[in-house]
């Protein structure tokens, strides 16, 4: 599974960080990072911030 | 696997639409019906006060994506007239029946009318897309917008017109923006924020009534303190109403919205959920711990998603689905500053600025209640918010240990 954010689209929800903290986080400059190849271990957690995004800024590309 | 073959959505906004996903990836397979009283296909409303109203989006553009596989069959435009719970059948307006093994009540919320008599033309509410579609098209020309209501949704309506040059009077009955809901800390940051950036606010007054021309048309207002505002248009914010007259009769509890236990089911008179209805979104109140168990109801975008998800999960998992209780979020965004809160800010009975920069629009407020922290809200600090979130949820998580449904 690999991980691509759309920083345009993102607004800082901060939704992806609560339901996948070990995957998302904000910066000190309020900037989301994201861990782009998450271990299979975070995949379910990394789907529900696909759906928890309010701007669906979240993708995800191929992977189980 | 389950035993039903035809779940019937009553609302085909977020939250029934989400209710209609979560059970198709949940594995359900039979018939799936949602009916919307609107004639448009699930749209977002977040945007209906901000990109729609500044014109950076056409109205098509809240439509919310539907998945391919979600084989719907749409009941759109048509109202739900009535719920018969022991007869199984939801009727529609137009005199349809919908026989159902299983229902889900996402019904919503409308705008709350103005409270006097007729208003000029002109004046708005804002709830719907052809509410917000109107409002965008009349924005543009307008001389002066008065908006009524400091709210989240009055808020952005002013933000959104300040943001295409629109001069806006703006009328708080209360002291400060957002007193209810957050507080006089964030009251006075928002307050600071409007004036800012050119609002004319008018703190503790309220519209006596609307003035209007020989055409009927609107020309302004008088206010509950003597003064007058011109305004050729108006939005309403005066908060929302509960969809719930269509449930009369039901035998299902409607207080102030629709009474619900934690696993989204309504209640009967009796005290008892109703077999195979659950309900979900704005139009419910529900009990929560953090509330010390009296009945809430959130009208956010975010718990209309959740608990779509946590009903549809007690309408295939009767007997195994955990309790719905949910750490709140919400947020708005005024002018660039991004507004964001966890929890249930407004039930505090003390807050507290952990932080406050001026110059970037920053802030960080605390909420507690007898002295335990029940909610966090930021200005342009999002990052400050997952420790006070996690402290929450450990407190949920602790009060007792998720027994299943009775």
């Amino acid at each position: 599974m690999t991980v691509i954010v759309d920083l345009d689209l993102c607004q800082n929800h901060g939704q992806c960080v609560y339901a996948a903290p070990e995957v998302f986080a904000f910066d000190e400059d309020e900037i989301l990072t994201y861990h782009p190849e998450p271990p299979q271990s975070q995949h379910d957690k990394v789907r529900t911030a696909v759906t928890a995004c309010p701007v669906r800024a979240i993708h995800l590309v191929g992977g189980p | 696997m389950s035993p039903l073959r035809r779940v019937v959505v009553v609302g085909a906004s977020l939250a029934g639409l989400r209710a209609a996903e979560a059970l198709r990836r949940s594995g359900y397979a039979g018939e799936l019906v949602l009916v919307g009283d609107e004639p448009h296909l699930p749209y977002d409303r977040p945007p209906l006060t901000k990109q729609l109203l500044t014109g950076g989006w056409r109205p098509e553009q809240t439509t919310l994506p539907v998945a391919p596989g979600l084989d719907v069959t749409w009941r759109l435009g048509v109202p739900a007239g009535g719920l018969d719970v022991s007869a199984h059948t939801v009727h529609l307006a137009d005199g349809a029946r919908l026989h159902y093994d299983g229902v889900v009540l996402a019904t919503g919320a409308r705008a709350r009318p103005w409270p006097g008599p007729t208003t000029p033309a002109g004046v708005h509410t804002i709830r719907g897309l052809d509410d917000a579609a109107a409002v965008a098209e009349t924005l543009p020309r307008a001389r002066r917008l008065l908006v009524v209501g400091a709210g989240f949704l009055g808020g952005e309506v002013a933000a959104a017109a300040r943001a295409i040059g629109v001069a806006v009077t703006l009328v708080e009955p209360r002291d400060w923006p957002l007193l209810g809901p957050a507080g006089p800390h964030v009251g006075r940051f928002v307050a600071a924020l409007h004036r800012a950036n050119g609002v004319d606010l008018r703190l503790g007054a309220g519209v006596r009534r609307f003035t209007g021309n020989g055409r009927g048309e609107l020309t302004g207002a008088e206010l509950t303190d003597g003064t007058n505002v011109e305004a050729d248009l108006a939005v309403l914010a005066l908060g929302a109403k509960p969809n719930i007259e269509w449930l009369a009769g039901s035998g299902l509890v409607t207080d102030g919205g629709l009474v619900c236990d934690e696993y989204c089911r309504p209640l009967r008179d009796d005290g008892r959920p109703a077999p195979h209805v659950v309900a979900a979104g704005d139009l419910t109140r529900w009990p929560h711990p953090l509330a010390g168990n009296e009945l809430i109801s959130l009208g956010h975008w975010s718990n209309a998603a959740e608990q779509a998800d946590a009903a549809a999960q007690t309408l295939l998992q009767p007997d195994t689905t955990p309790r719905y209780r949910p750490v709140p979020s919400f947020w708005s965004d005024l002018y660039g500053v991004r507004m964001r809160s966890v929890g249930l800010p407004h039930l505090a009975d003390t807050s507290e600025t952990a932080e406050h920069d001026e110059a970037n629009h920053r802030l960080v407020v605390t909420y507690r209640r007898n002295g335990q922290l029940v909610g966090a809200l930021t200005a342009n600090r999002t990052s400050r918010l997952a420790p006070f979130r996690a402290e929450i949820q450990r407190r949920l998580t602790s009060m007792d240990p998720s027994p299943l449904p009775v």
